[in-house]
């Protein structure tokens, strides 16, 4: 089944969220589809999760609706909402053990002795916690308390669950073995997953989709390769990942294509699609990414060539980026290239050719 | 001469930390002389009385069990001793009970910036010494009192009512208010240091509000709870003056006795075999909470 056809899951319609004065959610109208793993992304402060909230039933909104698979949530408790949550603390209560916690929601199904202890066994296996149901819950690690929060979480059988940014609290090695982990487990249970997070490589290794939040507002929504190599606007181009962008001019606009002069790359005929965005009336810009240039080795040869000096070098190991001051241009592009065998690593003021391609070039006006 | 330099310098280290070490012990060593001279003292003497028997006019080194025997057996010894037990246990509900409240309502739906001015207006009662609170509950509460006299002005009761003064519930109205703020002040610690998504945790997973509070709320409050059930039971089974002043003859408590043993009829060794056996029942009780709290403790973060 593709992406597409999938039934919808959540709406927003026009939710609006106010604390006193302060307008902390600003019209957000989205849908989210059954079965997705969907991410809120933003910096800290865009209202990602206080949208993630209001699915939970923790913020009342101000005005609009948040409907849940085709329910008005309006009026309807947390603990009456078909959804679970892991917070970013994990909240794992301190005075109950391990299967305790996990078995926590299950009070009120009322389930035989047996039947809870089976459950909450799988549960735990499921999350790779085997064997340490009669464990305290202040024994565990970060790790082993996320994946508490987890099972307790799953056990419910949720329409959708809530992660309110669950990996923020591990080490760099943890949270990219917990990333895989969790799109492991929301592929084997097929529960609609929703994670808030700042982190824009996070976001982009996990989603289906994701959507971009500004002050309170969706500055984009789409699956992780189109806002990449399609943002709509500056802001959300700079959020996620690099991008150079040099001030242009919009020469010609047809049937044909869109002609632009950008700064020290020329003349070039964009594609319709190149220009994603409306406009912002901030001026116009053609962005690209450092991976979509090159610079050219001595004796090869490019469709498209500029030219400039190379103003700083900061070498990673696998990549090296250069900063380069393209002729003609005051700030420097960003071009990051990939230390393959037998390519050395250029010395600042070195004089080098760029390659460049008028197809990866995104138009923001 | 090398070594003999390195031996002195051995030894001037040596002296160093002993002398750091006597530091430590002079001056842990006057309040330790403070305490054994105030408290252990007196302690001691007064089980060593215990265990002596009384003369008519003095005291006869004789070691007897007699003075104990009389203390568990005497049906007037053991009933004010239950008496004291029943007391201090009802107003450390009563205490507790009406703490809770206020200590959940300041911890949870008092702004964090007006915390503080809270806590200093339960200690207003504090302002004024303990003997006038108690004399004060005498005026609210006797004959002509506060109560009575609103009453009957409000028409409700024609004469006024004797239950409330002179009897085991006013002790336990006027100790409930006494020690108020000692059970308010460990419950809101505790209740303080409950992290609140524990509670939306709470919700999340299926339970309402109340069953919120039963599971999550309640459990993690005990040991609060629980220092509080001690701060108010240890003092209130032994205290002296309310019982005298508001108690009555049938508000006798246990320290009344002591004192009627000592003061009155001169019988300092069964004063004390009865104070002893107050001093054990206590132990025991306080005990009995503190393997309830390491049990509530089982989880500390």
């Amino acid at each position: 089944m593709t992406v597409a056809a999938k039934p919808t899951m959540i709406e927003f319609r026009d939710v609006h969220k106010y604390y006193g004065d302060y307008h902390a959610l600003r019209g957000i109208t989205a849908t989210i589809r059954a079965g997705e793993f969907f991410s809120l992304l933003g910096p800290s402060g865009c209202g990602k999760t206080t949208l993630l909230r209001t699915i939970a039933g923790f913020e009342e909104i101000s005005s609009g609706a948040v409907m849940i698979d085709g329910r008005n949530m309006e009026g309807v408790p947390a603990n009456k909402r078909p959804t679970n949550m892991v917070f970013q603390s994990y909240a794992i209560f301190p005075h109950l053990t391990v299967a305790e916690n996990v078995g926590f929601g299950l009070r009120r199904a009322r389930l035989p002795k047996e039947e809870l202890t089976r459950r909450v066994g799988e549960a735990l296996e499921m999350v790779g916690l085997r064997g340490l149901g009669a464990r305290a819950a202040h024994a565990l690690s970060g790790g082993q308390r996320q994946r508490v929060a987890l099972a307790r979480a799953l056990i419910l059988k949720p329409k959708v669950l809530l992660l309110d940014e669950p990996l923020s609290a591990l080490d760099k090695k943890m949270r990219e073995q917990m990333q895989v982990e969790l799109i492991k487990l929301q592929r084997q249970v097929g529960i609609t997953f929703i994670l808030v997070t700042h982190d824009q490589e996070e976001a982009l290794v996990m989603s289906d989709r994701i959507a971009v939040m500004f002050e309170g507002e969706i500055a984009q929504l789409a699956d992780p390769e189109t806002l990449y190599r399609r943002p709509t606007s500056r802001k959300v181009a700079d959020f996620i990942g690099t991008m150079n962008f040099l001030s242009a001019r919009i020469l010609r606009e047809d049937a044909q294509g869109i002609e632009v002069e950008a700064q020290g790359l020329g003349r070039m005929l964009l594609d319709a699609s190149q220009a994603p965005g409306a406009a912002s009336g901030t001026g116009t810009t053609a962005g690209f990414r450092p991976e979509t240039a090159t610079i050219l080795f001595e004796g090869q040869k490019a469709e498209r060539e500029a030219m400039g000096t190379i103003d700083e070098v900061v070498y990673f190991g696998d990549m090296t980026y250069y900063d380069v001051r393209l002729d003609g241009t005051e700030a420097p592009i960003r071009i990051s290239m990939r230390n393959v065998f037998g390519r050395p690593v250029l010395d600042i003021g070195a004089r080098a050719r760029i390659a460049w391609s008028p197809g990866a070039v995104v138009l923001f006006r | 001469m090398h070594s003999g330099g390195e031996m002195e310098q051995e030894t001037r280290w040596g002296r160093f930390r002993r002398s750091e070490a006597a530091q430590g012990y002079l001056m842990v060593g006057t309040p330790a002389l403070y305490a054994i001279l105030l408290l252990g003292a007196p302690l001691a003497t007064i089980i060593l009385y215990s265990f002596l028997t009384d003369g008519y006019l003095e005291i006869i080194r004789d070691f007897t069990f007699a003075n104990y025997r009389e203390a568990w057996t005497n049906e007037l010894y053991r009933s004010v001793m239950l008496r004291s037990l029943w007391v201090a246990a009802a107003v450390t509900a009563v205490t507790v009970l009406l703490a809770f409240p206020v200590a959940y309502f300041v911890s949870f739906h008092v702004a964090p910036d007006r915390k503080s001015l809270w806590l200093f207006l339960i200690t207003i009662p504090f302002w004024t010494s303990y003997l006038i609170r108690v004399f004060l509950w005498k005026v609210i509460l006797g004959f002509n009192g506060v109560v009575n006299s609103g009453l009957m002005g409000l028409g409700i009761i024609d004469e006024p009512l004797t239950f409330i003064l002179y009897n085991v519930n006013a002790v336990v109205i006027t100790l409930a208010h006494a020690y108020a703020p000692f059970a308010i002040l460990p419950i809101f610690v505790a209740l303080e240091k409950i992290d609140r998504s524990l509670l939306e945790a709470g919700q999340d997973l299926g339970e309402s509000k109340v069953m919120t509070f039963w599971r999550v709320t309640l459990p993690l409050a005990m040991p609060g709870v629980i220092a509080s059930v001690l701060i108010v039971f240890i003092p209130t089974i032994g205290d002296y003056v309310t019982p005298a002043l508001v108690g009555g003859p049938e508000g006798r408590m246990v320290a009344n006795l002591i004192q009627l043993q000592y003061l009155k009829l001169d019988n300092y060794p069964l004063g004390s075999a009865i104070a002893v056996s107050a001093m054990s029942i206590v132990t025991v009780v306080s005990l009995i909470f503190l393997f309830l709290n390491r049990r509530f403790l089982r989880g500390p973060k």
